[in-house]
């Protein structure tokens, strides 16, 4: 297998507190290979976005970075000064947000914001980059090019403005982007066009995504492979089809049997007890345990480790056999 | 479909709102600050055309005469028309006026600028300087640094700098604070811009804002802060005319010759309500939608 464009190792992120030491991201790695796309999934507070900006070195200024490397491209980018990370990014690696009316500047034309990458930093002419934004926004779908140009962001839809940002994204020709939550505040509608475009993109470029979501639907549509996040911590990963399928960790299951499913596999909705723990004083022992089902003596004391489970599958389970019967007997999607 | 929708609706909303173009004359203070300063400036640019006397010549055996024909505002204590001395007057001041805000403008803005994004000492030391001049009244300050350093408009400009920047700075960083928490500046690091870009192209156009507002409503104080120097014999050196002189010397005749005093003083009442009203709108029209 070819090298990975990005690879990280025991990421650990800590944000200093007033009531003491958050760790947001406690000990994750994974790989993304040149072209391929990974799904992070998570609820509010797993850690996801927080690992996602520590990949770029945009973290809040209370946190820092306190364990592990960051491999993108063959640089180490946790050890490498600020100047090398900014050179990194927005022509390596870049990123599309959550909300994208206030991730473009409201009083700046999109045309020009699309344009300032290949400007400033691949020197471009001014004719040459703002030929290149026009094409970018063809490119992302977007009609008229030549008068949306001219638009400020408050003029265009939410759909449009997310186009907007993708083109951004795409503007500095990167090899990776991170894409934090960017369907979440648009509607179901727009959201699948926009998936459709990052997939359709991803293919056509070639370029490799990592995927920040709390949707397991936007996560499935997206992603070949998954990871899924709780209490900073990576509990599952796998292939997409893999874990949906049949998940081994009781967490990833709880996530899947929360979820309505047109297929009408499932009779009944089923919430996952309790609430997600303090990461400034995690539980003891499998940090799901106080709302796990299948929770026995051995899961309440020590580290519990990511098991391999064989066809680039893992689980930070130690009954993870438990859950996969428990699959068998009442499955979360339908066949085929 | 659901795109083509879309951009019938956004076609609609383009054509709809091309913001200050086409709302600046639907408000009201605006549009009344515009025409009050725009015929006050355009006097003053026009004054040797619209003036019979030099401000300066002087006709002593036609002293202290009442508004005539010849003289339409009448004439001062050394037969100076006042007319022609009011409005050569305008252009001193709205000059003197305008310069004096725009270094404080651009030299509080910029370090407002600085302090607001890099935080840490440079914001420390910033916010230190800025309450020592807080700390002080503004024309006591003013007055002492005029005196220390002499009169003459080039020192009033210094004088003006020194005190007025901190308000800009204050006003800007507290802007920066704000908005270099939004995700747009978090895209253009993400998009790995430099830290003068940001601030440059990014941060400032939104912010900037706030303090022009300001500065609309600073001319004021600094038009009457010239006035009040003038009035003190630490402005406009004579016999350059300059509305607070005028007010000065036509004080000795109040009882007399009222309006030797009174019309500058209109003039000053005037020019502020105009850049107060123009200040009000511009707040309005400037306000992000």
């Amino acid at each position: 297998m070819s090298e990975p464009l990005l690879r990280v190792r025991d990421l650990r992120v800590e944000f200093q507190l007033a009531r003491g030491t958050l760790r947001a991201v406690d000990g994750v790695s994974f790989d993304v290979h040149p072209g391929e796309s990974l799904g992070l999934v998570g609820e509010s507070g797993s850690g996801k976005t927080v690992a996602l900006r520590a990949l770029v070195g945009l973290l809040p200024r209370t946190a820092r970075i306190t364990g592990g490397t960051v491999e993108i491209d063959g640089v180490d980018v946790s050890s490498a000064s600020e100047a090398r990370r900014r050179e990194l990014r927005g022509t390596t690696v870049s990123m599309i947000f959550q909300e994208p009316m206030t991730a473009l500047n409201p009083v700046m034309r999109v045309g020009e914001q699309i344009a300032e990458t290949p400007l400033v930093r691949l020197g471009q002419s001014r004719r040459e980059a703002k030929q290149r934004a026009l094409e970018l926004m063809r490119l992302v779908g977007i009609p008229d090019p030549t008068r949306r140009a001219e638009a400020y962001p408050h003029e265009l839809s939410g759909g449009m403005r997310q186009r907007v940002m993708i083109a951004i994204a795409l503007s500095g020709n990167p090899r990776l982007i991170l894409c934090d939550e960017p369907t979440t505040a648009l509607d179901v509608t727009i959201q699948d066009q926009i998936l459709k475009l990052l997939q359709q993109l991803q293919r056509e470029l070639d370029v490799a995504l990592v995927f920040v979501s709390h949707d397991l639907a936007v996560v499935a549509q997206t992603s070949r492979r998954v990871a899924v996040m709780y209490a900073g911590q990576i509990v599952e990963q796998g292939a997409v089809a893999d874990v949906f399928r049949e998940p081994r960790h009781p967490y990833t299951l709880g996530l899947m049997r929360s979820v309505p499913d047109f297929d009408a596999v499932r009779e009944t909705l089923t919430a996952i007890p309790g609430a997600p723990p303090d990461l400034a004083s995690p539980p003891r022992g499998c940090r799901f345990h106080p709302r796990c089902q299948f929770v026995q003596t051995d899961c309440l004391e020590g580290e519990i480790p990511l098991i391999e489970l064989g066809g680039d599958c893992a689980a930070r389970c130690l009954h993870h056999d438990q859950v996969a019967l428990d699959v068998r007997r009442e499955p979360v999607i339908a066949d085929g | 479909m659901a795109v083509a929708a879309e951009a019938v609706v956004e076609a609609q909303l383009i054509e709809h709102r091309r913001g200050f173009a086409k709302r600046w004359y639907r408000t009201p203070s605006f549009v009344a600050g515009v025409t009050i300063l725009g015929l006050i400036v355009l006097a003053a640019i026009a004054a040797p055309l619209i003036t019979t006397h030099g401000p300066t010549s002087q006709d002593l055996l036609n002293t202290l005469q009442g508004p005539s024909g010849k003289h339409w505002l009448g004439t001062d204590d050394l037969g100076r028309d006042v007319w022609s001395r009011l409005v050569y007057g305008a252009r001193t001041d709205l000059k003197v006026a305008f310069l004096a805000v725009l270094f404080p403008f651009t030299i509080g803005t910029l370090i407002g600028l600085v302090a607001g994004y890099y935080g840490g000492w440079v914001d420390t030391i910033t916010n230190w300087l800025v309450n020592v001049v807080v700390a002080f009244p503004f024309y006591v300050l003013i007055i002492a640094l005029v005196f220390a350093l002499g009169s003459g408009t080039r020192n009033i400009y210094i004088a003006i700098t020194i005190v007025g920047w901190v308000s800009y700075a204050r006003i800007i960083r507290g802007e920066v604070l704000v908005a270099k928490r939004r995700d747009y500046v978090l895209a253009a690091k993400s998009g790995g811009l430099s830290d003068a870009r940001i601030i440059f192209r990014h941060l400032l156009p939104n912010v900037v804002t706030q303090a022009i507002v300001f500065a609309c409503s600073d001319i004021v104080l600094d038009i009457l802060a010239i006035v009040t120097l003038g009035y003190l014999g630490l402005g406009v050196q004579p016999p350059n005319p300059d509305w607070g002189r005028m007010i000065a010397d036509g004080q000795t005749f109040l009882t007399t010759h009222w309006e030797l005093s009174t019309v500058p003083g209109i003039a000053v009442v005037v020019t502020a309500l105009g850049l107060s009203l123009l200040a009000d709108g511009l707040a309005d029209l400037l306000r992000p939608e």
